[in-house]
């Protein structure tokens, strides 16, 4: 019976799913079809699957040869059916045996010389092998590392001949070294940059304790972009299984660096203004993440928050309120998590003048109020803290060295725990404050929540046990002003 | 019932008309209109017609050279709150922070030492002024440039609501006449006749607040300025009256004094303030500063600053506005 099978595993959504490659030699008019619900990329492994078997020297059944993928009724995307198609018609045509091939899960996009070529989500793949019971994963050489934080044993398979040799009990690749080509992180920029801005560090600082999604207003060119680029570097190291579900992410997205696989920083994600809706909170056919769910765990930048499109941002206040984005599709639903602390910045108005002592705005009234508009008051809601960032004086700029991450870090690791622990209680004097603070300045039911989390931070922060009047009038220093909220 | 013809013919002919014309359209208006329908349907309608000869009507109004027909009246105010002590309080549509605030706590004091607060809904300095009358509890009046039906502009609708609760919004123009360029330095006339005291605060050359000015002095009316930088476009105009012997506005006793009304005795009482408070009050009371600066200048920690900024908040002693902290009198 010329029939073989490969077994390999998909993405829907982040979760994988079992898919097995099925090749059928029949003694008719030589053709080649794959079928299955199959996209464009997936249905040209055709040429890739040929060229490459003709280079590995092997030889191409001159008959009739159908591959199906199956679960037929799953959408299937991507090149990562290369190696598993060519395998299985291998094995129908006898040249490889059969039962070696069923018991190792494989995945990689073939060159036309027969080289593997890495693809994203093998993460997935391989958790998806474990669950399946198959031990060995045959992989590209730079996604050995990757594969192996799923806790199968990868193949590291450099072009198809490898595979093959091995397959037959010729040749063993070579074993995979765990750990190898370890690089250092990247530098992550440092506080100690920053001139200036006491306040804006200062938030910057509690948000990082408290997880608070922080809004920075001011006129250009005052270091808010500077500023929130920072705040990574004072965010505590993802705990281990954080990291392998922000690993899981970026593993999908094809983002993971081959000699640095598992994240343990948490991501900065900060895409640019022109954004659409589908790349922010993530979407597509078959719905692939999006900016907000690449920042799980980590920061999410809007830099220039009102110029991006309002349909982007109010698509942001599901994951901002529920930690999920789910993409509701015909063919079903996708939740993808998007647990992320948001930073926006933005100008005081559409010239940006204003808040500038050396330039005056030029801003009609309408056009003020139609940039104001630009942020629903829902949006601006999520913000804990919002900080007007004026610009400095240059003598400002000279002013002497300021305090590097290195510390700030280890406050906030401090404050982190201490509210994960025993949280502050708030004092009665306090609450009084607070009441009196709602009754004289412009303060919202939803605007008093926020300066108690806030306070509540402060106080960790400073290593209170209570919530004191001074850490809720603090608090009260960087809620939302009128101008951002009310016209 | 001539005056009211009048004013439904000057909405239906688009024109402005404060004597019967000898045309033969007016005519031809005049003897098929139908006074009693239209007090009807005003009435309907909620609003009031308040003609010239009506003996409520505002003595300082009909004293103008040009005075209206009469007023349609918006509101739960009586028509005798327009003849009370009153001052205008009127400036730039597109203000700075400074005018805003300024414009705000005059109305608020001068509407709290008992004066009417007349200004034309305006964005900016005019709508400031009708809030802070309206925080003090006090009256204020709105003097429109269209109809009385109209909320103009559209994003003062709920200040025009909250300014018909207690005072009064007012037009010459009946209900249904749109918002004309060159109604506004008409309705500017009223406003500056309906008071005896105008005050500009913010204003650029050749501007709307500078024409109300004019009418004023040509009305013989007292006029005060706010004096401003003399860098500043904004202050260009309240500077020049100030040249041509305006008086200058400081405090809001300047403009009590014309009326005779005596500061209120031991109203404010001075909070008791932390040390650090203090030293960042006078700091911010020399010149407005944004934090980072006070935070530099005094030797504070920022966490710390916002504890004392936030307690001179409370107090009433500073505003915030775009990152700049300023002192405000008490």
């Amino acid at each position: 019976m010329p029939l073989a099978r490969a077994v390999t595993h998909t993405l829907v959504g982040l979760e994988p799913r079992r898919v097995e490659v099925e090749a059928h030699l029949q003694d008719q008019v030589p053709a080649f079809t794959i079928v299955g619900l199959v996209d464009r990329a997936c249905q040209e492994a055709k040429e890739r699957v040929r060229s490459g078997i003709a280079s590995a020297e092997l030889e191409w059944p001159g008959r009739r040869i159908i591959v199906n993928l199956a679960p037929a009724a799953l959408r299937k995307e991507g090149s990562a059916f290369d190696l598993p198609i060519a395998l299985a018609i291998l094995a129908a045509s006898r040249q490889i045996p059969a039962d070696a091939l069923a018991c190792h899960a494989m995945t990689g996009e073939l060159a036309l010389d027969g080289r593997l070529r890495p693809v994203g989500g093998v993460l997935a793949v391989a958790e998806g092998a474990r669950q399946a019971g198959l031990a060995r994963l045959l992989c590209p050489p730079e996604s050995c590392a990757e594969a192996a934080l799923a806790g199968v044993e990868p193949l590291p398979i450099r072009h198809l001949a490898e595979a093959v040799a091995y397959l037959r009990g010729e040749r063993d690749p070579p074993p995979y070294v765990p750990g190898n080509g370890h690089l250092p992180a990247p530098p992550v920029p440092d506080l100690a940059d920053v001139r200036g801005q006491e306040r804006a560090r200062r938030a910057l600082e509690l948000a990082a304790a408290g997880g608070h999604n922080l809004l920075l207003a001011g006129p250009p060119g005052t270091g808010k972009t500077m500023l929130a680029r920072r705040l990574p570097g004072i965010l505590p190291t993802l705990s281990d299984s954080e990291a392998m579900e922000v690993t899981r992410i970026h593993s999908v997205a094809g983002l993971l660096h081959p000699g640095r696989p598992l994240i343990t920083v948490p991501p900065f994600r900060a895409p640019h203004h022109s954004a659409s809706m589908p790349a922010i909170v993530g979407g597509g056919p078959g719905p692939r993440p999006g900016e907000a769910t690449l920042a799980h765990r980590g920061v999410l930048l809007l830099d220039e928050l009102p110029e991006f499109p309002r349909p982007a941002l109010e698509a942001l206040r599901q994951p901002l309120e529920d930690g999920l984005v789910s993409i509701a599709r015909v063919s079903g639903q996708a939740i993808f998590p998007a647990r992320f602390q948001l930073i926006g910045t933005m100008n005081l108005c559409g010239c940006g003048g204003r808040g500038d002592p050396a330039a005056a705005c030029s801003c009609s009234p309408q056009r003020l109020a139609s940039f104001r508009d630009k942020l629903s008051k829902a949006l601006l809601d999520r913000f804990d803290l919002v900080v007007t960032v004026p610009r400095p004086r240059a003598n400002e700029l000279a002013a002497g060295a300021s305090e590097a991450s290195g510390p700030v870090a280890e406050r906030v690791q401090a404050a982190r725990q201490r509210l994960a622990g025993d949280p502050p209680r708030r004092k009665e004097t306090a609450s009084e404050l607070l009441d009196r603070a709602v009754e004289r300045l412009p303060l919202s039911g939803r605007g008093r929540a926020r300066v108690a989390r806030v306070s509540r931070t402060i106080a960790a922060l400073a290593g209170s046990d209570e919530v004191l009047p001074e850490h809720v009038a603090e608090a009260l220093a960087y809620r939302s002003p009128r101008e951002l909220s009310v016209t | 019932m001539r005056e009211l013809v009048l004013a439904a013919f000057a909405a239906e002919a688009s024109a402005h008309v404060v004597e019967a014309p000898r045309a033969t359209r007016f005519r031809r208006f005049a003897d098929c209109f139908d006074a009693g329908m239209y007090l009807a349907a005003l009435k309907a309608a909620g609003f009031r017609w308040l003609p010239r000869s009506d003996s409520a009507f505002p003595p300082l109004l009909a004293a103008i050279h040009d005075p209206p027909a009469g007023l349609f009246l918006r509101g739960e105010g009586a028509p005798e709150l327009l003849a009370r002590a009153s001052v205008a309080i009127v400036g730039a549509r597109s203000c700075s922070s400074y005018g805003s605030q300024v414009a705000r706590s005059l109305g608020r004091e001068l509407a709290a030492s008992g004066l009417v607060v007349v200004s034309g809904l305006a964005r900016g300095i005019d709508g400031e002024a009708h809030r802070g009358a309206l925080e003090a509890g006090g009256a204020t009046v709105a003097v429109l440039g269209c109809g009385v039906d109209r909320d103009y502009p559209a994003i003062h609708a709920s200040l025009a609501a909250s300014v018909a609760e207690s005072g009064l919004v007012v037009s010459e123009y009946a209900p249904g006449v749109e918002p004309a360029p060159w109604r506004f330095p008409a309705r500017n006339r009223v406003i500056a006749g309906l008071t005896s005291v105008t005050v500009v605060v913010e204003a650029r050359e050749r501007s709307g607040a500078l024409i109300t000015a004019d009418l004023a002095l040509e009305e013989g009316r007292e006029v005060f300025a706010v004096p401003g930088e003399i860098t500043s476009a904004l202050a260009a105009g309240p500077n020049r009256l100030l040249q041509l012997g305006a008086s200058p506005v400081t405090r809001a006793q300047d403009v009590l004094d014309v009326f005779g009304i005596r500061p209120a005795e031991g109203r404010s009482v001075s909070p008791v303030l932390g040390d650090t408070a203090q030293r960042v009050l006078e700091r911010v009371q020399d010149s407005p500063a944004a934090a980072d600066e006070v935070s530099r200048a005094l030797a504070i920690p920022a966490g710390e600053l916002a504890v004392a900024l936030s307690e001179l908040e409370l107090a009433g002693l500073i505003t915030e506005s775009d990152g700049v902290y300023r002192g405000v009198r008490p």
